[in-house]
C-alpha cells in the first residue's frame, strides 16, 4: 500500500475501459473514463440509465476489474489486482451503498453494521463502540435492535451508510441512495451523507439522475453512453 | 462465524428438515451399530468370557471346538513353551434343552462348556451334573433350580446360578466342570466321545508382559504346526458367520454415512443457491470466500452434533425401553461417539460440494438488481 497523504486522491481513473462481452456482440460500458477525486470530496455521478455510472463505481469500488486503464484508490493502483487482492481493498479501503439496498435479513441493524468487522478486521470492542457511534449519527439509536424488516426504508438505507463507514473507507461509492425514497426522506438522507462524509473527511461518489441532489456535493460529473461529457 | 451461528439459531425453521433427516440418520447408525455389536456379541460373548489369552485347536480342526482335540502329550509340549503361564483344558458340546414343564418339541439351544477353568464373571466351577447358565436363559423361565433334559440321551443338569454374556454363535451356554461335560458328551454323542485327560482345545494364560498373538505363533512352531493357536480375540472373530456379518452390517453402515454426505451435499448446495445474493453482497463488502465456507461448514457441523446428541439419546432411551433378548441390540458409548464422528466428517465432506459453487458467487451480484 502507498503513503496515503493528504495529497494523494481518493480515486483516480485514468483511461478506464470496460467492455461487457454479450454472447457474440459487446457492451462498451465505459469509454475511456478520466476522473479523479480528492480527498474528502464528494462528486455527484449524474445521467441517464445505461450511461455506465453503476459500472464506474463498481470499479472504483473493488467489484469489477477494468478491461483497461488504471484505478487508483487512495494511492493503491488495483488495475491489476487478483480477486483476493480485491477482496482486501473492499474490505480495508472503499464502502459501498447499493441501489438496492442489501441488509442481512437476520441480523439486527446493528449486527448488520458489525458484520463488516466480523468478516474483516475482528476488532471487537472498538468496533461494537464504532457501530454503536455511527447507529447514534445516523439517527438509528433505538433501533439497534430492530431487524431489517421492522425498519422503515429510510432507515434501512442510513443503516446501509452505517455498515458502508465501519471499515473507515477512504472512499464510499453511493449508487442511487436515494432512488428508492421519496423526494423529502431521499433529500434527508443525503443531507445526513454529506454531513458524515465532512464530519470524516471521506471522499464520496454519489450516483443520482435527480439534479436536486447535487447541491450536496462539491461538484458534478456527467456521465452519457460511457463517456464523462461534462465535470 | 457469529454470522452463521445467528441464522441457525434466528431461523431454525430454515434448518428443520435437514436437522430431521440428519437426526433420523444418526439414529439410523446408531442402531445399526449397536445391532451389529448385539449380534457379535451373542455369537462370541462365551469366547470372550474364556479365562485365557490364547485359545489352542488342533491344526486340521479349521479353527472349530468340534473337530479339534488335544491330547496330554500335546498340552504338555504347550506348557512348555516361552510364554505360557498356564493351560486349561476345554470342551464343548451344542445340543437341545428341555424344561420339565415344556412340551418334547419345545427345545431350547444350548451349548455346554466344560473348561477346567471358570469362565470370567464365575467364581468356581459347579459340582458334578450342575451348570452355571447363560443369563438369557432366564427368559425361558430357567431359575436356579431348574433341571434341564439335555440332548437326546436326556442328561439333566441343574443350573446352580447365572453369568452375563456368554453366548455363543446365539445359544446360550452352560458352563459345567469338565467331568459333567465329558459324560454328557459321551451320554449324547457317542461317536465324539473323548478319553480321560482328552479335551477339544486349550485355553492359555500367558505371561504377565508376553504378547498373546506372539506366543500363540509360539505354541505352534513348537507343536510342529501340529496346533492352531489364536487370541481370545482372533478365535471370537474367527467363529463362522461373525467376519459376514461384520462385513455386511460394515457395508450397510457405509452406506448410511454415504447418503448422509448427499443429504448433507444437496442440502447446503441448495441454501448456497438460494444465499446467493446474500454471499454477494457479503462479498461486496469484503468477506473472502474462505470465511463464508467456513461459516456454512460451522453450521453443518452444528446441525449434525445436535441430531447426534439427539439420536444418541433416542438411541439409549429405545435400549432401555426394548425388552432384553427380544433384539440382540447393545447401544455403547463407543457406538454412539463412532457414529457421531462419522455424521460430522459426512457432513464436512457434504459442505465441499458448494464451496465452487460459493466461490463462483460474484461480488458484482450485489450491484446487479434493480438498477
Ligand atoms: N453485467 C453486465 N453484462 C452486460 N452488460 C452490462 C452489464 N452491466 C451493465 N451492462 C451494460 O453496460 C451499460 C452501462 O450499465 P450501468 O453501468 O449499469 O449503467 P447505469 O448505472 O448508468 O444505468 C448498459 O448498457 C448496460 O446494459
Ligand atoms: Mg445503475
Amino acid at each position: 500500500m502507498n503513503v496515503n497523504g493528504a495529497s494523494v486522491p481518493a480515486l483516480s481513473l485514468q483511461r478506464v475501459r470496460k467492455v461487457y462481452a454479450m454472447g457474440d456482440s459487446e457492451v462498451v460500458a465505459l469509454d475511456d473514463v478520466d476522473l479523479e477525486v480528492a480527498p474528502g470530496e464528494i462528486v455527484a455521478l449524474v445521467g441517464p440509465s445505461g450511461s455506465g455510472k453503476t459500472t464506474l463505481c463498481s470499479i472504483a469500488g473493488a467489484i469489477l476489474s477494468p478491461t483497461s486503464g488504471r484505478v487508483v484508490v487512495a494511492g493503491t493502483d488495483i488495475s491489476g489486482f487478483n480477486p483476493k487482492q480485491l477482496t482486501a481493498v473492499r474490505r480495508d479501503l472503499v464502502g459501498f451503498v447499493f441501489q438496492s439496498v442489501n441488509l442481512v435479513p437476520f441480523l439486527t441493524a446493528r449486527e448488520n453494521l458489525l458484520v463488516v468487522d466480523e468478516i474483516g478486521k475482528r476488532t471487537g470492542a472498538p468496533a461494537r463502540a464504532r457501530a454503536d457511534q455511527l447507529l447514534g449519527e445516523l439517527g438509528l439509536a433505538d433501533r439497534a435492535k430492530n431487524l431489517p424488516a421492522q425498519l422503515s426504508g429510510g432507515q434501512r438505507q442510513r443503516v446501509a451508510i452505517g455498515r458502508a463507514l465501519m471499515n473507515d473507507p477512504k472512499l464510499v461509492l453511493f449508487d442511487e441512495p436515494t432512488s428508492a425514497l421519496d423526494s423529502k426522506l431521499g433529500m434527508a438522507v443525503m443531507e445526513l451523507i454529506q454531513q458524515e462524509m465532512k464530519a470524516r473527511g471521506t471522499a464520496a461518489i454519489v450516483v443520482t439522475h435527480d439534479e436536486r441532489i447535487t447541491r450536496f456535493c462539491d461538484r458534478s460529473v456527467h456521465m452519457d453512453d460511457g463517456r464523462i461529457t461534462k465535470s | 462465524m457469529k454470522l452463521a451461528l445467528r441464522e441457525l439459531r434466528r431461523r431454525p425453521g430454515r434448518f428443520g428438515a435437514a436437522g430431521l433427516i440428519l437426526t433420523l440418520i444418526a439414529l439410523l447408525l446408531m442402531f445399526l451399530g449397536g445391532l451389529l455389536d448385539g449380534l457379535i456379541r451373542s455369537s462370541t460373548g462365551a469366547m470372550y468370557a474364556l479365562d485365557g489369552d490364547v485359545v489352542v485347536y488342533t491344526a486340521s480342526a479349521e479353527d472349530s471346538f468340534l473337530r479339534s482335540r488335544i491330547e496330554p502329550t500335546l498340552r504338555s509340549t504347550v506348557d512348555g513353551v516361552d510364554g505360557v503361564a498356564s493351560s486349561a483344558g476345554i470342551g464343548v458340546v451344542q445340543l437341545g434343552a428341555r424344561l420339565a414343564d415344556k412340551g418334547p418339541r419345545d427345545l431350547l439351544d444350548v451349548v455346554v462348556f466344560g473348561p477346567e477353568a471358570p469362565p470370567l464373571g464365575v467364581d468356581a466351577l459347579p459340582g458334578d451334573g450342575e451348570a452355571i447358565a447363560d443369563t438369557t436363559l432366564q427368559e425361558q423361565g430357567v431359575q436356579v433350580g431348574t433341571e434341564l433334559s439335555v440332548g437326546p440321551a436326556r442328561s439333566t443338569l441343574t443350573v446352580v446360578g447365572f453369568v452375563e454374556d456368554t453366548q455363543y454363535l446365539g445359544q446360550a451356554a452352560l458352563w459345567t466342570n469338565p467331568e459333567t461335560w465329558r459324560t454328557v458328551l459321551t451320554d449324547n454323542r457317542p461317536d465324539q466321545q473323548l478319553g480321560d485327560g482328552v479335551f477339544q482345545a486349550l485355553t492359555v494364560r500367558v505371561d504377565d508382559g508376553a504378547v498373546a498373538a506372539d506366543v500363540a505363533d509360539a505354541i505352534d512352531i513348537a507343536t510342529g504346526r501340529s496346533t492352531a493357536s489364536l487370541t481370545v480375540v482372533a478365535a471370537a472373530e474367527g467363529l463362522p458367520g461373525v467376519e459376514q456379518q461384520t462385513a455386511t452390517f460394515n457395508q450397510i453402515i457405509g452406506v448410511t454415512v454415504g447418503i448422509a454426505v448427499v443429504v448433507v451435499a444437496l442440502f447446503f448446495a441448495l441454501l448456497t443457491v438460494e444465499r446467493a445474493s446474500l454471499y454477494g453482497v457479503l462479498k461486496a463488502v469484503g468477506a473472502r470466500s474462505g470465511t463464508l465456507f467456513g461459516g456454512l461448514v460451522l453450521q453443518a457441523v452444528v446441525l449434525s452434533a445436535v441430531a447426534c446428541v439427539i439420536a444418541g439419546s433416542a438411541a439409549i432411551a429405545l435400549d432401555a425401553v426394548i425388552p432384553p433378548g427380544s433384539i440382540p441390540l447393545r447401544i455403547s458409548g463407543t457406538r454412539i461417539g463412532q457414529s457421531a464422528v462419522f455424521l460430522l466428517v459426512a457432513a464436512v465432506i457434504g459442505c465441499a460440494f458448494s464451496l465452487r459453487r460459493l466461490l463462483r458467487v460474484d461480488p458484482a451480484s450485489a450491484i446487479g438488481s434493480g438498477s
